[in-house]
């Protein structure tokens, strides 16, 4: 039986270990933050943070998250005071708003591991996150924003 | 005209306010309803509340659909700032799929402009009710009170009342008389929220993880469904065997949905369900199943060989649909002779949010929660599918992950409940990307044959266009060949150019898959190659194609849809209200222009496009500024879109609907194509299924004409232009004219 960590609580997964980990938190786990898209890792409405690393849960394998510490949107802040999730609403940024928990957890994985990101980084870190409303514009500028926030 | 009752007393009030206090309904008359489909009611029903109770809370019920244009704070503001109401005190409530709400089909970017008013007079009703109560209860002169943010003021003593201390009284007191001679109206200057950046209701929540939609609702003991659908339209199952699926781990059954023959309509596809303790299981048994397809009447449906099949009917004289003078004769006449031809592919919605649903059928009645545009269509749809009445099927509305018309079908919420009567267990179904991708109710395929006589000076004196689609009524109904008035308006009958000699027609085609509403909808085949065209009169005639437009646009008037006879909806508006005028595309012509650097010069291979279009009752101008690589590949540093859409509520999500609509224009330009060969979808995800990432986003600045016209469209109204605009812009910094979509790099390497 699979163990994974997942904002900082461990969870025994009854669960086949090939299982997706996107599943296993959203129908296990009943976190529902972490939103299904593509399946195939082409959209990344489903990224969470394996220590600390943007990755797309959808093709996580549960054997690959066992042992690493896996952070949902729900675990990114308490209250929603991450720079990031700040900046999101200082800039009005979701329209449906379906992959904006992918797009945060994305640029906040971005922006810890570059805090002052320049556009070609920022574009670079963010083109795997598909939003069909069209919000990359306010997207891009609330990274921006949060990387000075941060300072 | 709205009619509006005190409802306070009423068993209504239950669940939209647990206290008491003052509960208003209203209802929507006739005119403001132009699709709709029932008589008019005579009996009064109250449909959309809003409740103040004791503590003061103010609680608006939201009717229409949010799948992110913001139409849930919207709606909400416009009864607030009439109420006088303190923002931060309203609570919003989702509405159930309900006639007592009047219209709910979120669709045709139509809710504010259907719903201003009535809000407007709901919260006007309940301010002055609630100053006539605090009058009562103060025995002064209800004329001296005045509600100020929250509470009643009386104007010569500077006492305030709060308005949860009035809401009791209120509720006792009769409303302002049905003519509204008696409800005033805030003055233009005071308004408190309309017309300011208001953040969006779900902002937070959206930022937090926890915004609920279809795909997050759980029930206790429910199962999770995966559909294996029949990959040809119209198909079905002749024979299958479930043993490899039934051994998955997780997986507990499987179940047949019945195929419906096409045209399928809102009724679900049918296919092989299986049931499973998690999706994932479910997926994976689904996988496994050995299924034998009787592909049916389109098995041999082949997108490039209907693609030339459009394009020759586009050849051929069509059914007229809007003629003015003898376009025959001027184009013999005519000093220069221009014609092109124009394709547009199928394109898939491809919201993030897949179709999905829960439902649990218990005996005879059916719950369903759901991200429905068309509650009540998807009410009708399961009480159909399920043989159930009407009154004990419920819907319950979710927050939207996108949907841009795929969510106006509601067969897969049938597909949810057909499956729990049969499992006898709540079940969610969830579609897989592949599913949304090869099962939709695709954007119509199309082919535009265009001609244009020009006289010496270049100007326009003939006009020729036909246009070749399959119907969204092709869906519904056998045998549909034509387009229907609704379809035609969107940029063709409507041509607004300042052209003696006019003919518009449309030639027949057959549907092969389900054709459905996609954001703008044919206003995006039809803009493409009207402002396309525009642009290729415009060189022919060596005007620059801003000027040459306002040629085209001519003087401010208002088309004169009777003289020319054309069957014109207007999507469902008055013309009175909202006339096609001239004078207002070439408002925004000029905002752009001034707005953008037009006529600036630009390096080589980089250039400027324009295009002007009408859609929704809103006017758009956009100039796209393109640079095009060596390789051909384009990038689009800049876009500068104005519009007109008269009264702005909420001038952020405004702007945020444009800024997303270019976007997709960007994405139906440049990358998305749809192709179906033997009657199967090609594409079936978003490595082959393209749409515009973070990389191409543009610059992108909205400007916005000031206007206190009757509001008009906003979620739909951006995409037309984009696309005919970047071409333009290819155009200008290429000399190659783009008339097939997507734009193949390919056509533009550099020599």
């Amino acid at each position: 039986m699979p163990q994974i960590r997942v904002n900082g609580v461990n969870h025994d997964i009854a669960a086949d270990p090939q299982m997706p980990l996107l599943w296993a938190i959203r129908d296990i786990l009943g976190m529902p933050g972490t939103k299904f898209g593509c399946g195939i890792g082409a959209c990344g409405a489903c990224t969470v943070h394996l220590d600390g690393n943007a990755v797309r849960s959808c093709i996580t394998t549960l054997a690959d998250a066992a042992g690493h510490e896996i952070v949902t949107i729900e675990g990114l802040s308490e209250d929603g005071s991450h720079p990031v999730q700040r900046a999101w609403e200082a800039g009005n940024v979701p329209q449906c708003g379906y992959c904006q928990p992918g797009q945060i957890m994305q640029a906040a994985a971005l922006l810890k591991q570059t805090p002052k990101p320049t556009d070609q980084q920022i574009i670079d870190a963010m083109s795997g996150n598909i939003c069909r409303c069209g919000t990359y514009s306010r997207i891009r500028a609330a990274i921006k924003s949060a990387a000075e926030m941060s300072e | 005209m709205t009619m509006i009752a005190n409802m306070s007393r009423r068993d209504v009030v239950k669940g939209i306010s647990g206290l008491t206090g003052l509960v208003l309904g209203f209802q929507v008359g006739p005119r403001n309803f132009p699709f709709a489909e029932a008589a008019t009611p005579t009996t009064f029903e109250a449909n959309v509340y809003v409740a103040i109770d004791e503590t003061g809370l103010v609680t608006i019920v939201a009717h229409r659909s949010e799948m992110g244009t913001g139409i849930r704070t919207g709606l909400p503001m416009v009864l607030a700032d009439e109420l006088e109401a303190d923002w931060t005190r309203i609570r919003v409530v989702q509405a159930q799929g309900d006639p007592k709400y009047g219209d709910q089909n979120t669709d045709g970017s139509r809710s504010m402009r259907q719903f201003y008013q009535p809000m407007r007079e709901a919260g006007a009703s309940a301010r002055q009710m609630l100053e006539a109560a605090a009058a009562q209860i103060w025995s002064v002169d209800a004329n001296d009170c005045r509600a100020r943010n929250h509470m009643v003021v009386h104007v010569p003593t500077g006492r305030a009342l709060p308005f949860g201390d009035a809401a009791k009284v209120a509720a006792t007191l009769s409303v302002p008389p049905g003519d509204h001679l008696e409800l005033r109206f805030k003055p233009a200057g005071e308004r408190r929220y309309v017309g300011r950046p208001i953040p969006i209701v779900d902002l937070k929540d959206m930022v937090r993880g926890k915004a609920a939609y279809g795909i997050d609702v759980v029930l206790p003991g429910m199962k999770y469904a995966s559909v294996e659908r029949c990959p040809v339209y119209g198909g079905k199952v002749s024979s299958y065997d479930a043993a490899e699926a039934l051994k998955v781990p997780g997986v507990e059954r499987v179940v047949v949905i019945p195929a419906t023959p096409a045209p399928s309509g809102f009724y679900p596809l049918g296919g092989i369900a299986v049931i499973a303790s998690n999706t994932w299981a479910a997926q994976q048994g689904r996988q496994k199943l050995k299924i034998a397809w009787d592909p049916g009447p389109n098995a041999n449906h082949d997108s490039d060989a209907y693609r030339a099949e459009l394009e020759a009917t586009a050849k051929r004289p069509g059914r007229i649909v809007r003629q003015q003078g003898n376009v025959n004769e001027a184009l013999a006449a005519a000093a220069q002779h221009v014609s092109a031809d124009y394709f547009v592919p199928y394109y898939a919605h491809a919201p993030m949010e897949v179709p999905n649903a829960v439902a649990t059928v218990i005996g005879n009645r059916c719950e369903v929660w759901a991200p429905t545009q068309f509650p009540q269509g998807a009410r009708t749809t399961v009480a159909e599918v399920l043989g159930l009445r009407y009154e004990d099927v419920t819907v319950n509305v979710t927050l939207l992950g996108g949907a841009f018309g795929r969510k106006s079908k509601p067969d897969y919420v049938a597909e949810a409940a057909l499956l729990s009567r049969q499992v006898g267990a709540p079940v969610k179904v969830t579609w897989t990307r592949e599913d949304e991708i090869q099962h939709d109710y695709y954007h119509a395929i199309s082919a535009q044959h265009l001609e244009a006589g020009l006289t010496a000076d270049g100007s326009a004196a003939a006009w020729l266009h036909r246009t070749v689609f399959p119907a969204i009524e092709s869906t519904f109904q056998p045998n549909v060949t034509f387009g229907s008035a609704g379809e035609l308006q969107q940029g063709v009958t409507d041509m607004p150019y300042a052209i003696a000699n006019v003919r518009c027609e449309n030639g027949p085609a057959a549907g092969h898959v389900r054709i459905g509403w996609y954001r703008s909808v044919y206003n995006i085949p039809h803009a493409f190659a009207v402002c396309s065209f525009a642009d290729e009169l415009a060189h022919a005639a060596g005007v620059d194609p801003v000027e040459y437009l306002k040629r085209l646009h001519g003087e401010p008037r208002m088309l004169d849809f009777d003289a020319m006879h054309v069957d014109y909806p207007n999507y469902g508006a008055s013309l009175h209200t909202y006339p096609v005028d001239t004078g207002r595309l070439r408002g925004v012509l000029d905002l752009v222009v001034r707005n953008s650097e037009w006529g600036q010069p630009l390096p080589p291979r980089q250039g400027r496009g324009v295009a002007v279009h009408r859609s929704f009752l809103t006017y758009v101008a956009a100039i796209v500024q393109v640079a095009v690589g060596a390789d051909g590949e384009v990038t689009i540093p800049r876009v500068d879109v104005a519009l007109d859409c008269g009264l702005v509520v909420n001038p952020d999500r405004v702007r945020a609907q444009f800024e997303g609509a270019a976007i997709m224009g960007i994405s139906n330009a440049l990358y998305s194509n749809l192709s179906i060969k033997q009657g199967r979808v090609e594409q079936s995800n978003f490595h082959d299924y393209l749409v515009a990432r973070t990389d191409i986003t543009p610059q992108t600045s909205i400007h916005i004409v000031e206007s206190a016209a009757a509001p008009g469209g906003v979620g739909e109204p951006g995409v037309p232009p984009i696309a005919p605009a970047i071409c333009n812009a290819i155009f200008a910094a290429t000399g190659k004219r783009i008339r097939a979509l997507p734009i193949d790099p390919e056509q533009l390497k550099s020599a």
